[in-house]
């Protein structure tokens, strides 16, 4: 009798554990800067958890799946301080996360794909749009959530072509972020038969972002800089670095849009799109974060969804054959863009529909109707498998 | 040739002029938050409900005297009279409900709430609440089994088909599809699940005893992209050998051979062609289509497309009197 009870309690404990230990673990570390930049725009302002509420977002999301999978996933997040190195706090991650979400300026994210190369980590760029990172220096273990400036100049360079604006003036800021954005767009002009009449560059002088009488300064400089321009239906602006663009709507010597870093702007995602079902991902962000949803947070969101993606239809946890299967044929994930987004495979970019917003409103959404390409129209945004320097190793 | 062209149009004449037994179809207009009301022997909407915000998924109480209209934007679902077709109640759905499905003796309803992945439970003759079921992100698609013991939904995001007993509440199963399942649709003989995968382009036949999947259904339309090919609204007629699958986008309706799981013809629609409704007598396919503002109807028996009623702005459901 008492080893028959013995017998019963032990198999009890032996059930309980086996069941405990059925479920699967899948670690994700999200790695970002401290701090927040500073934008002209107060309402622009990144939030502190700009980026990682996304990811927050995803991991509940996947936990909700995972429940019926026994999977479990967990987010552990890091922030690195100005002067820290980016190397030793992505190998602290790595040793609790099999994947890794990255914020990071596109040195420190090569730096770190390389020192994890041989662990079999997984990275997504969620935040650097660098064209580098995804031709000559592409990585093999770095997969890329953010759209590059390519995909978002030819985004809105179609829709300016669709719009029959194509005269376009380009005004320039002087730091190396708007010089690439600029190059960007004087390729799309190239590609989709646009003119770039004039170019002007806008110097960063320095001078704080907010004074009291700002606007009584700005409101005379902006329509002096831009006047004496030949004829140009848009004004683009190449102003990543928030120094000017944001100043040029309304106040431009002649009455004409702008778009670019402000006006009209490329963006992953907008708080604004609420088409394909976007609106039930929207409430159940502000649900959870109080705040509403940045491009950054999409691009987060879409990484930690992507390893959910991979975990449940390969019901496994392991990092190869997650890995394998994101990069694999057969992988897709859909992101509230109204279509299956893919990965290049030529360089592990995501292929994505572009919005096109005001700060308000999604004017439009690119690809354009019109622009064609043999395997997807997606791909008539940014550079295509022909003209890639990509060789992943 | 004239002559063949004359006897067709009198055959055509024969067929519009016989005496049919004329049906109403109720369509909800996502964007102009009514519901339009349409005869099907002048094949003419007669009549505009306004009801609440986001209307989408609609249709009949088993009774045939009351119609319920999933009113997403007011957290509720609207209850019309058919026979004044005007909003009499409404009832105790969780947030933003979509669509729904009630047992066979139409006592219980199911709802699917999006925004907070759960089943809502009600009890439609007191029109309480009875209880709410967790399920996937972003529940959408609800089904009742033939035999009332199963009720499936499919959750867009989790990418699952749930099997819930209808007894017990609890979840029994859960099957894994393609990406964003939108709707779910039993043959009549309880043989096969149909699950439509939006985003992933497919139909995934499950075996609802086994909980697996058997087959998917694959459709290629010369010329368009395959990322247009999105399916969402499932019909099956009664003897379960032909299948409708509205493909959104692609603005077409794909007729499927069930034996063979393969497409045997497109019918061209109207644009983003969402849901769909047999007439009872099954000799018509109402299919609504969301970005034309129109309501195909397709001849069951020639497989054609005959005519296209203009309704309110992005007709969304439908469903049409028992």
């Amino acid at each position: 009798m008492i080893r028959w009870l013995v017998g019963l309690i032990g198999f009890g404990l032996a059930a309980t554990s086996a069941l405990a230990a059925d479920q699967v673990q899948i670690g994700v570390g999200y790695l970002g800067i401290a701090g927040t930049r500073s934008t002209l725009s107060l309402v622009e302002q990144p939030a502190e958890n700009d980026g990682v509420a996304g990811a927050r977002l995803a991991i509940e999301d996947n936990n909700t799946t995972g429940k019926f999978l026994n999977q479990r996933f967990t987010l552990e997040e890091r922030r690195i301080k100005e002067g820290e190195d980016p190397v030793q706090a992505a190998t602290a991650l790595a040793e609790r996360n099999g994947f890794i979400i990255a914020d990071l300026p596109a040195d420190a994210l090569l730096k770190i794909s390389d020192a994890l190369r041989d662990r079999g980590t997984l990275l997504f760029n969620a935040g650097a749009i660098d064209e580098r990172l995804r031709e000559a220096d592409c990585r093999a273990n770095v997969i890329h959530t953010a759209p590059t400036r390519a995909m978002l100049a030819d985004a809105l360079g179609q829709y300016l072509v669709w719009k029959q604006w194509k005269r376009w003036l380009l005004v320039v800021g002087s730091h190396d972020e708007d010089k690439l954005f600029a190059d960007a767009l004087r390729r799309t002009a190239t590609r989709f038969g646009a003119k770039i009449v004039q170019e002007r560059s806008f110097e960063d002088k320095g001078g704080a972002r907010r004074t009291d009488s700002g606007v009584t300064l700005i409101q005379r400089q902006m329509p002096v800089f831009t006047q004496q321009a030949p004829a140009y239906d848009v004004l683009l602006a190449a102003d990543e670095s928030e120094v000017f663009g944001a100043y040029l709507p309304y106040r431009t010597w002649d009455p004409r849009p702008v778009a670019g870093s402000a006006g009209l702007v490329p963006r992953s995602w907008d708080a604004a799109q609420d088409q394909w079902g976007a609106i039930q991902m929207q409430n159940r962000f502000i649900k959870l974060n109080s705040r509403r949803m940045t491009a950054l947070d999409m691009q987060a969101w879409t990484a930690v969804r992507m390893i959910g993606e991979a975990t449940s239809r390969t019901n496994s946890g392991d990092v190869k054959k997650v890995s394998d299967f994101i990069k694999g044929p057969d992988f897709s994930v859909a992101a509230f863009k109204g279509t299956r987004l893919t990965l290049r495979d030529w360089n592990l970019q995501l292929r994505q529909p572009i919005l096109l917003v005001d700060g308000r409103m999604v004017v439009s959404v690119s690809p354009q109707e019109g622009f064609l390409h043999q395997v997807s129209e997606l791909d008539t945004l940014g550079y295509d498998r022909p003209e890639s320097k990509c060789k992943l190793k | 040739m004239s002559r063949m062209w004359r006897v067709g149009l009198l055959c055509g004449l024969a067929l519009v002029a016989a005496p049919a037994h004329a049906f109403i179809a109720y369509v909800s207009n996502e964007k102009s938050n009514t519901v339009s009301v349409i005869d099907t022997d002048s094949w003419t909407v007669t009549k505009t409900i306004k009801v609440g915000q986001r209307p989408r998924g609609i249709d009949f109480t088993r009774d045939g005297k009351f119609v319920m209209v999933a009113v997403g934007d007011d957290d509720t679902i609207q209850v019309i009279d058919a026979r004044t077709q005007a909003i009499v109640d409404s009832l105790p759905s969780g947030p933003d409900p979509e669509l729904f499905a009630q047992d066979a003796a139409g006592n219980v309803l199911y709802v699917a709430n999006e925004n907070d992945n759960t089943v809502t439970v009600i009890d439609l003759e007191k029109r309480a609440r009875l209880g709410d079921i967790q399920v996937g992100v972003e529940p959408e698609g609800m089904t009742i089994s033939p035999d009332g013991k199963m009720l499936i939904n499919t959750s867009e995001t989790t990418n699952m088909a749930h099997f819930i007993d209808t007894t017990s509440r609890q979840i029994v199963a859960n099957v894994l599809v393609d990406a964003r399942p939108r709707f779910a649709e039993f043959k009549h003989d309880s043989s096969e699940l149909w699950v439509s995968s939006e985003i992933g382009g497919t139909v995934s036949v499950i075996d609802p005893g086994k909980h697996e999947v058997i087959g998917k259904i694959t459709f290629e339309i010369p010329g368009l992209r395959k990322e247009a090919i999105q399916p969402v609204g499932i019909g099956m007629t009664r003897d379960d050998k032909t299948a409708f699958v509205a493909l959104g986008p692609a603005n077409r309706v794909a007729v499927v051979d069930t034996a063979t799981r393969k497409v045997t013809k497109y019918l061209l629609v109207g644009q983003r062609v969402w849901h769909m409704a047999f007439t009872p007598d099954e000799k018509y396919l109402l299919t609504t289509n969301g970005v034309s503002n129109d309501v195909s109807v397709i001849d069951v028996a020639a497989q054609k497309v005959i005519k296209t009623i203009q309704v309110g702005e992005l007709p969304w459901g439908i469903a049409i009197a028992p």
